[in-house]
């Protein structure tokens, strides 16, 4: 449990590292390293490898809107009947039921505004037991994934000290 | 005839110096010679000096240091290592262990007194002993010893004139670090010759196999040990300069003296942020060592397996490989890395000389510059003539 905790730690950071630099990181034989993770991966305990991309940067422009909903809980369901309604949907890229004023924070993805706009108008304020939406568009992103995007990584070191 | 003082004259400038200036007109280098953490400053850090100079605290703090700080390096001390002092007159906060180290060779040494100094060891013992008019006593240690001094070679080292032995683990360069059984016969012949011991710890947060043992813990050790300990490597505040001398009232006090007149206090901002590490750093400390720890594991497998054999250092975060399979001086291979492969390391001579023969490759830098580094070494060691015989 303690491999398996200090390798996902590892890997949460960098997901291209291969089994064998996580073998040599740890000092430990990579067919071991190479069964805990394809165990993982396979528990899905692991989800997926992604990249943590700065979509602005790269000249693509994606509109980013979280939209706090309020939902009528029904018996023997809770929330989570409508959650997966609107989970199921592919603009939606993430859902949380949260404490506090709403129920649940949806995170949707689009080209423009004018088309998360339409998804929440058209398809989830639309859902049965939806009493309410509230949009939030995203303006400017600073942090994602513990990536600070407005600082660029520099050493600031010089390159010989004793 | 104008000239310098002669005990001046007589230290050599470092020779790391000279790397520095060649990098410095080189791109796309990626340095392994580098003596710091490659972390920021623990934002928490960092956030404390920008209050407190928005506050405007920016006046002298008493010439100990703040109260405060000493307090905490106190309680801190106690906590890891079970050593009491007295936040009253037995800890001075100076200007980096650096300058620590300065202040107590000036402190305890009578011209022509001797430091016992065990080599390879970091650069300036060695000129920090001269400038206070002492001689230092070199005394070499090898990779078979796991550069850990053997207490007979200690013995053998001593004179009527030694008045100190400095220990210095972790080690850097090497990354060495001695067991409690050898440090304590170091302790016991110290106290039979009757000699100070300076035990500069900087390294100590930076441990991976065993527990750090801090040397005025040991038995004996308490009332001729000043310790040097510092924020520089834990806490990822190098430039910040904060460091701190414990030990005994006296030497305390005459340290305390000469940085008076002489620094009169370490910034304030810097020991804002030196209270807040002890305050809520352990965090930082913990997630940092533990990723020095991939990072030094990997860099030793990839010596060992390029031909060039490595000890595994117990802590700081250097690895101190052996270029001597390959007909080249420590320099030279240095040299020809960089120029080559544009990958730097450090000369081992310039450690001491029997520093000859190794070179200090330094990890704190990211995983994936170390992985390029050591593939461009691998490269570069096969295009030496006698790697084949190496193997």
């Amino acid at each position: 449990m303690k491999d398996l905790h200090e390798i996902l730690r590892i890997l949460e950071k960098d997901g291209r590292l291969t089994a064998a630099q996580v073998a040599d990181m740890l000092g430990r034989p990579v067919d071991e390293i190479e069964a805990i993770i394809r165990k993982a991966e396979e528990d899905g305990i692991i989800r997926r490898y992604k990249a943590v991309v700065h979509w602005d940067k790269a000249g693509e422009e994606r509109v980013f809107a979280f939209i706090d909903v309020k939902v009528t809980p029904t018996r023997g369901f809770g929330f989570d009947d409508v959650a997966e309604r609107i989970y199921r949907f592919p603009e939606v890229t993430a859902v949380y039921l949260v404490s506090g004023d709403h129920d649940l924070r949806v995170m949707v993805q689009g080209s423009t505004m004018q088309e998360v706009a339409n998804f929440v108008y058209d398809k989830l304020a639309t859902i049965d037991r939806v009493q309410s939406t509230a949009t939030h568009f995203v303006l400017r992103r600073y942090k994602e994934d513990r990536e600070i995007f407005a600082e660029a990584e520099e050493d600031h070191r010089l390159a010989v000290t004793p | 005839m104008l000239s310098v003082a002669r005990h001046v004259q007589g230290v050599r400038a470092s020779g790391i110096r000279k790397f520095f200036d060649i990098v410095a007109e080189m791109s796309d280098v990626i340095s392994l010679g580098v003596g710091e953490p490659d972390f920021a400053t623990p934002w928490n850090m960092r956030e404390a000096c920008i209050w407190s100079l928005e506050r405007g605290h920016t006046n002298y703090t008493s010439n100990w240091g703040m109260l405060e700080l000493r307090e905490l390096i106190c309680r801190h001390l106690e906590r890891l290592y079970g050593v009491s002092y007295s936040p009253v007159n037995q800890v001075l906060v100076t200007v980096g262990v650096s300058e620590a180290l300065d202040l107590v060779f000036r402190a305890i040494l009578d011209p022509g007194d001797e430091v016992v100094i065990f080599d390879p060891c970091y650069v300036s013992y060695g000129p920090c002993v001269s400038f206070s008019h002492g001689v230092p006593v070199h005394v070499p240690t090898t990779v078979e010893q796991g550069f850990v001094p053997a207490p007979e070679q200690f013995r053998a080292a001593l004179t009527p004139r030694t008045k100190a032995v400095l220990l210095a683990f972790p080690s850097n360069p090497t990354g060495a670090v001695a067991d409690r059984g050898t440090l304590q016969k170091i302790v016991d012949i110290a106290r039979e010759a009757d000699i100070f011991v300076v035990s500069d710890e900087i390294y100590d947060r930076l441990v991976y196999r065993q527990p750090h043992v801090c040397v005025p813990s040991l038995e004996g050790a308490y009332e001729r040990t000043i310790l040097l300990g510092g924020f520089s490597k834990s806490y990822a505040m190098t430039g910040l300069r904060i460091g701190y001398a414990a030990g005994p009232p006296d030497v305390i006090e005459a340290m305390m003296k000469i940085h008076q007149y002489v620094a009169l206090c370490a910034p304030i901002t810097a020991q804002k942020a030196a209270i807040e590490a002890l305050r809520d750093g352990e965090d930082s400390v913990r997630e940092m060592r533990e990723e020095y720890n991939r990072r030094r594991r990997l860099i030793v497998k990839r010596f060992n397996d390029c031909g060039m054999p490595c000890m595994d250092p117990g802590g700081a975060f250097y690895a101190f490989p052996s270029v001597k399979g390959f007909g080249l001086s420590s320099e030279e291979f240095a040299e020809r890395l960089l120029y080559e492969k544009r990958v730097v390391v450090v000369p081992g001579s310039a450690f001491g000389e029997c520093g000859e023969g190794y070179v200090r490759a330094s990890y704190a830098t990211a995983i994936d510059r170390i992985e390029e580094a050591a593939s461009r070494i691998a490269d570069f060691v096969k295009s030496l003539p006698s790697a084949v015989s190496v193997g």
